[in-house]
């Protein structure tokens, strides 16, 4: 019998080594995916209940985490409310999260794999992971600005450092106070869950990001890619372009009026820029073409995401337009769509002497014992213009700000300038404020871009320059 | 049979040598103390991070504890002094965690199950005694295996009657007595390995007789294996009415094994494998039940409703990881049914893998015991009963823990000394009981009786042996 027996006792022991060799596999290949999955609520309430990092601007957080005495450890709290909600995000238990507590997950829990030796450590005390500091870019005084400013419209404010690219204010209104979704008060019926419901049912959308992921169309301000596009493709400072009270739009019956006189049948660009001349600009852009716009364009940053920190969109030029679109598109009408964050990035180029800067909002990550674990440096996205057509750009937006439309945003004893916008959408709907503008400091340059969607007010009186700009000259005087 | 115990070889090596195998019963008691202070190490640690103190009653049930395997211990030495040294203090150690388990548990489910755990661990422990105190010698079993064949299937039947019958969990093998619930088909696998085992080594020179020969197969004749096939194939028909899938792979799994141990032919165990291939493609195309089972294990996400608990499984030994949460630490309530068929998915979270890995060794070396103890005998029976316990408690291990951590499909059994529920428990003490009564029968000095050669006395002895 004993023959049949060892045969038996080595079936047994390759039941039992299968058993071993699972359980490895088990921990190798099958843990890490069970752990990431979105319904495993070990992991979710761990996470949610965790000493989770803090966000800073300059030295004082915008989201941390406080002890808290219920069956999750440690409460999310936002000191500032809906301050800072478009940069933050939220942090909910059922519904996700977003902004930066949705990019910086990994290391705001500790989870990263960039906290690798801190988390071997955890293992191996058996410690939960505590979270790493996430640093913004972001200036309390020039947002606490920028959101006063903006109060009960609808809109969104940008400013940048030109030579960096790093976001130093960033808007969206209407705000929402991502404390009440990060309440442990969970479930539909919670506070959690009311405060998510009256989010989605409230008028004006305050979860959009209006400022880097929602895309508009950026009427006159859009003016600028196109001047760039003429001097960047030969065009003189000096030659002259027709300027019609209104022009007929190429094989179409259609009419484009100018919303203002233009100052003169033949302008140069600078007196259409400064007047915001449709008739001229349209010009422009049947001259250039639509390839020549959607380079310069693309130069600038549209058709590609960005920030991709805020989860960011990418801004739009449409693909081959007729000369009609195109001649609509020239003046940043027809299906020309920005974010104000594209706005800015604009502005900033023509500042730059032509760089256009990589846009970025966290400066740094820190550990939990604050040593640093990395540093963002600035990086250029690339050459949109040439030095001397970008000086001359820059010298156009003055005289905007110093005789033309601007005017609201001048600033005494610095250099500025800027370019209002106004955008028509539907006949049913009040048109878009837009101004975007900057201003030289010693060696720094900072640029602005204020947007709005919905002043709730008559549609005549609406006008980039007398309602955005005074926002954009506040923000900037913020930031000197 | 009679006959096979005369002339059998003779239990003792060599003629004229008395080999007296060591005791070891002190190493047992140092390994007794050992397992018990695993058992009640955890569930002290439990109570000192869930609540940061020591459990209050911790006097009365350490001293229970304490009594109850010195009470076993000194019953060993008294009845079965040459008893296997390391099957008791690994059962203790596996009772001791599964009762630790249990009342962490129930901390979390606010249960009160840990004390009842408790009183069938006294229970078992009790049944334990008697196979010792009142077996002793496992040869008596041997006599009645129609009658324990008749039992093994009247057991199987029993939760299909009326009265005392229960389903849960979508399975009809249960009895209800009173507030108890019992699980018969516990106490059907050790009546029917004995049954078995008796009548495959009362008939294994006619069952080695060929008759027909299929698929290169020599089949006895039909009449040596008449009674047994009847057997085997009533208690599998009740198993997958009663869609008790586990157990019905654990007793055709004892079967064969034994069938192919008795015979010595390895066509057996090829005729069983190729058997069961062919029985579960059949039973994956017929039920319904079957085929939920096995999606759950090949992808139990594309099915999240059906296969929750599977899952809640997996998340719970993910999140244990590599060394566990600690014990009171995890989560492991998330895991429905946690405390019977998915009790080591709660150690995997609490204790890691290590641990787990450790509980699994743990049933290796009983199982490694049992089978040592079967191969060192001479005699037929208990060589074989022996075997077919330890194989079969072997292969339930397998099932269900291969089972929760997604080794092979889940079927629901119990997961021997640890799960929650008093069959289990006790029948598994029984079970350890049979193979330490065995091993003591087989270790113990036989050369008290002087060998003499018959042929060179003048009278010639007649049948004194033993």
């Amino acid at each position: 019998m004993n023959k049949p027996l060892r045969r038996t006792s080595v079936v047994v022991m390759v039941m039992f080594a299968l058993l071993l060799v699972n359980a490895t596999f088990s921990v190798v290949v099958r843990e890490s995916n069970l752990n990431a999955r979105p319904d495993n609520r070990r992991v979710r309430d761990a996470e949610f209940g965790q000493d989770r990092g803090a966000i800073l601007v300059g030295n004082s957080p915008i989201a941390e985490t406080e002890p808290s005495e219920d069956r999750f450890r440690y409460q999310r709290v936002y000191p500032h409310g809906e301050l800072y909600a478009a940069v933050t995000g939220y942090y909910a238990f059922d519904y996700g999260t977003s902004g930066l507590e949705a990019t910086y997950n990994g290391q705001l829990a500790g989870t990263d794999d960039s906290l690798f030796v801190r988390r071997l450590l955890d293992l191996i005390t058996n410690r939960p992971p505590t979270g790493a500091t996430v640093q913004t870019t972001i200036n309390a005084k020039a947002q606490e600005v920028a959101h006063a400013g903006l109060g009960k419209y609808r809109g969104a404010v940008v400013a940048v450092d030109a030579k960096t690219g790093a976001v130093l204010t960033l808007v969206s209104t209407p705000s929402y106070d991502p404390n009440a979704l990060a309440s442990h008060d969970i479930g539909n019926d919670g506070e959690a869950g009311k405060a998510w419901q009256a989010l989605l049912d409230a008028i004006g959308e305050p979860l959009r990001n209006r400022a880097v992921r929602e895309i508009y169309p950026p009427g006159s301000t859009f003016k600028l890619v196109t001047a760039a596009a003429a001097l960047e493709n030969g065009h003189s400072a000096d030659e002259e372009w027709d300027a019609p009270e209104k022009l007929k739009l190429p094989n179409t019956d259609t009419y484009l009026p100018n919303e203002s006189s233009c100052g003169g049948d033949k302008i140069n660009l600078e007196q259409a820029l400064k007047v915001s001349c449709n008739t001229a600009f349209a010009n422009v852009g049947i001259a250039v073409g639509a390839d020549a716009l959607q380079e310069q364009a693309e130069k600038f940053g549209f058709d590609a995401r960005q920030l991709a920190d805020l989860n960011g969109v990418a801004s739009r030029f449409p693909d081959n337009p007729d000369p009609a679109q195109t001649a609509l598109s020239a003046i940043g009408q027809f299906d020309v769509a920005a974010t104000p964050l594209q706005m800015a990035m604009v502005t900033a180029g023509i500042a730059n002497d032509g760089v256009v800067m990589k846009p970025y909002v966290v400066s740094g990550i820190r550990g939990a014992d604050l040593t640093p674990i990395s540093t963002t440096r600035p990086e250029e996205f690339g050459r949109a213009m040439e030095v001397s057509n970008a000086r001359t750009l820059q010298r156009w937006m003055q005289t905007v700000v110093n005789d033309g439309t601007g005017r609201n945003g001048q600033i005494a004893g610095y250099e500025v300038g800027g370019k209002t916008g106004t955008a028509n959408t539907t006949p049913e709907r009040p048109p878009y404020a837009w101004y975007t503008s900057y201003v030289r400091a010693g060696d720094r340059t900072l640029a602005v871009t204020v947007f709005i969607e919905d002043a709730d007010i008559e549609r005549n009186e609406i006008s980039g320059g007398r309602l955005a700009a005074p926002i954009a000259k506040a923000v900037l005087e913020a930031l000197l | 049979m009679a006959r096979d115990i005369a002339t059998g070889p003779p239990l003792a090596p060599t003629p004229g040598t008395v080999v007296v195998p060591r005791k070891r019963r002190n190493t047992e008691l140092v390994l007794l103390l050992v397992a018990l202070a695993v058992g009640l190490g955890a569930w002290f640690i439990t109570h000192l991070n869930v609540f940061n103190a020591i459990p209050e009653n911790w006097p009365m049930v350490v001293g229970v504890s304490v009594a109850l395997a010195a009470v076993a211990h000194i019953v060993v030495r008294w009845r079965i002094p040459y008893a296997d040294p390391v099957m008791l203090p690994c059962v203790v150690l596996l009772n001791g965690l599964g009762l630790a388990m249990i009342a962490r548990l129930d901390l979390s489910m606010k249960a009160q199950s840990a004390p009842t755990q408790f009183m069938w661990t006294g229970l078992g422990v009790a049944l334990f005694l008697i196979v010792l105190i009142v077996l002793r010698d496992h040869r008596p079993l041997q006599r009645f295996p129609y009658l324990l064949g008749l039992v093994g299937i009247v057991l199987l039947l029993m939760p299909l009657l009326p009265v005392i019958g229960h389903e849960e969990y979508g399975a009809r093998i249960w009895v209800a007595l009173g507030p108890y619930t019992f699980q018969p088909a516990e106490a059907a696998k050790v009546v029917l390995a004995i049954a078995f085992a008796s009548y495959l080594v009362e008939r294994r020179e006619v069952l080695a007789l060929a008759g027909a020969r299929v698929l290169g197969v020599d089949l006895p004749r039909l009449r040596d294996l008449g009674p047994i096939a009847l057997m085997f194939g009533a208690s599998m028909l009740v198993l997958v009415y009663q869609r008790d899938l586990g157990t019905s792979l654990l007793f055709f799994g004892m079967f064969v094994m034994m069938l192919y141990v008795s015979t010595e032919r390895p066509g057996w165990a090829i005729l069983g494998t190729i058997l069961f291939a062919g029985g579960a493609l059949a039973g994956w195309f017929l039920f319904s039940h079957v085929q939920v089972r096995v999606d759950a294990w090949l992808d139990p996400f594309a099915t999240p409703d059906a296969s929750y608990q599977i899952i809640q499984g997996q998340y719970g030994i993910a999140w244990g990881g590599l060394l566990g949460r600690g014990l009171g630490l995890g989560r492991p309530a998330l895991i429905p049914v946690v405390k019977s068929d998915f009790i080591t998915a709660a150690i995997g979270e609490e204790l890691g893998m290590t641990g787990l890995m450790a509980v699994i060794m743990i049933y290796a070396l009983v199982a490694a015991r049992g089978l040592r103890t079967s191969l060192m005998g001479k005699e037929p029976f208990g060589k074989l009963l022996a075997a077919g316990l330890a194989f079969t408690f072997a292969l339930q291990v397998f099932i269900i823990v291969g089972g929760v951590t997604r080794l092979l499909p889940l079927t629901g059994l119990t997961t021997p000394f640890l799960s929650q529920g008093g069959s289990s428990l006790i029948c598994n003490w029984i079970l350890i009981g049979l193979l330490m009564v065995i091993s003591h029968q087989f270790r113990k000095p036989v050369a008290t009786i002087p060998e003499i050669d018959p042929d060179t006395e003048r009278t010639q002895l007649i049948g004194a042996a033993r």
